[in-house]
């Protein structure tokens, strides 16, 4: 039980990794990094690694998922062998799968799917090396991936935690606050259309706190969407450039 | 009815472009009376019509376009050619063969064979069905020799210049046969391999820089300056 009394907020109301409460992990995103790939991004988010690749519209196979009316996000989350501390089988598990559904459900409305119909677009998320809140970094990585291959989109998706830690609502929970904290509520959003796309809580708060921590992580998206956007353009600042 | 960008500016999907009466064109949507972009470009406009000039898309098939497609399989009434969109394109056999032709005794592989290229016309595509090619017409056909280059489908307006002046000052410099397919495989032929070098070093400069002004001046200095190395190379090699 002696892990139990340990303190995840200190006297100074700092966190483990010395973040204020309100605070993001450091975060570097690159885009269009796989060129086998029609797009891709990769993020780091604190400790976390990730990949995103995503290939199409094009020709679905096997044919008979093929929508007449629009294109079929498919989305494969995928975390290596290597990516945490205890080795993880490669073969997908149900939180692979589960998450897998949530992150196309989230990454959905923001693509156009009725413009090609019977088309796919496939989006493969690797996790390199995982700390918590993989699945908002994913999505926020994925969804970059999707702009750079040229697909038509309402808007980007950024999403980030918020969850409650000892007694405080706290900003994107790394990974022994999320196992170890007393909540985790993931969002996810389309900062322009103010439309969220992803919300889930795991663990127990009250509404109050469930509304504070809800805000909180919408905060987060924005700041991680400007940083999206940023990453997006610095790729064609070269284009640019050469412009002026 | 404000707009929210400068002519030219990169925009992201998502950033709102224009509030009010403007109509969205390319790459844009509507959706509360608000224009937004839906794809990564630079913003342009003309009267109440605001564009995104895409910096990444694919090709999307229109009637008449000519492409550049390889086959990938061989069936028993014709070929499916992958033109590097989201939708293979169907080229029938009684379109190649001008006889008739019979499914058991002709051998269609003897034709047009799986990894063949050829240059190809769309004559019908909708969203319910695959677009279909045509090479009955003078110019279309298996492609024989030649090299190929590959760009992304947007640039190719600007390949092409205003009146097809950039692609026919190329032609001229070089001394090359160009066929550019709208989905971004262009066909360049020449006399020599060095010709055919030169147009593509243009072409890949042209795809790199296209949002320049005055290019197409500067590529016609690069073809001369490039021409003016290969014949002092020549030279030096017939001294030796």
């Amino acid at each position: 039980m002696s892990q139990k009394l340990e303190k995840l907020i200190d006297k100074k109301g700092l966190r483990l990794d010395g973040r204020k409460p309100e605070e993001l992990r450091s975060i570097k995103i690159e885009v269009g990094i796989l060129s086998n790939a029609d797009g891709s991004a990769y993020i780091q988010q604190g400790k976390n690694r990730i990949l995103a690749a995503v290939y199409g519209p094009r020709e679905l196979h096997p044919k008979h998922l093929a929508r007449p009316d629009r294109t079929v996000l498919r989305c494969r989350y995928h975390m290596a062998p290597f990516s945490v501390q205890e080795r993880k089988s490669p073969a997908p598990s149900r939180r692979d799968i589960e998450l897998s559904k949530v992150i196309r459900e989230a990454l959905e409305p923001s693509v156009f799917i009725e413009y090609y119909p019977r088309t796919g677009i496939d989006v493969f998320v690797e996790i390199l090396q995982a700390d918590g809140g993989t699945r908002c970094a994913s999505i926020t990585a994925a969804s970059l991936a999707l702009a750079d291959a040229g697909i038509p989109m309402r808007d980007l998706v950024a999403a980030c935690a918020a969850g409650k830690v000892d007694d405080t609502i706290v900003l994107d929970l790394m990974d022994t606050e999320d196992k170890k904290g007393v909540a985790d509520v993931p969002v996810a959003l389309m900062p322009n259309v103010d439309v969220i796309t992803l919300l889930q809580m795991d663990g127990i708060l009250t509404f109050d706190e469930f509304e504070k921590a809800v805000n909180l992580a919408l905060e987060g998206c924005r700041k991680i969407y400007q940083m999206q956007k940023e990453a997006l353009k610095t790729k064609y600042v070269s284009v640019n450039e050469v412009e002026e | 009815m404000p707009t929210f960008f400068e002519r030219r500016q990169l925009v992201v999907p998502g950033d709102l472009l224009a509030e009010g009466e403007y109509v969205a064109g390319e790459n844009a949507y509507k959706e509360d009376n608000k224009i937004y972009a839906s794809r990564l470009g630079l913003v342009e406009y003309e009267d109440k019509n605001v564009n995104v000039v895409a910096l990444r898309a694919f090709y999307i098939p229109r009637l008449g376009d000519t492409v550049i497609g390889t086959i990938v399989e061989v069936g028993f009434n014709g070929w499916m050619v992958d033109i590097k969109s989201p939708y293979l394109a169907i080229l029938r056999a009684s379109d190649v063969l001008s006889r008739s032709f019979s499914p058991q005794k002709n051998e269609l592989s003897k034709v047009l064979d799986a990894g063949d290229l050829v240059i190809a016309k769309i004559i019908a595509y909708d969203r319910a069905h695959n677009p279909q090619l045509t090479v009955g017409e003078p110019g279309l056909g298996k492609i024989t020799r030649g090299q190929i280059v590959k760009v992304t489908p947007t640039k190719i307006p600007r390949l092409i210049g205003r009146k097809g002046s950039m692609i026919s000052m190329i032609k001229q410099e070089t001394g090359c046969h160009i066929i550019i397919g709208h989905n971004g495989i262009i066909l360049i032929t020449g006399k020599s391999l060095e010709d055919e070098q030169l147009a593509m070093i243009a072409i890949h400069k042209i795809e790199d820089e296209s949002h320049t002004s005055g290019l197409t001046d500067r590529i016609t200095q690069m073809i001369k300056k490039e021409k003016a190395k290969q014949k002092e190379e020549l030279e030096n090699e017939s001294k030796t």
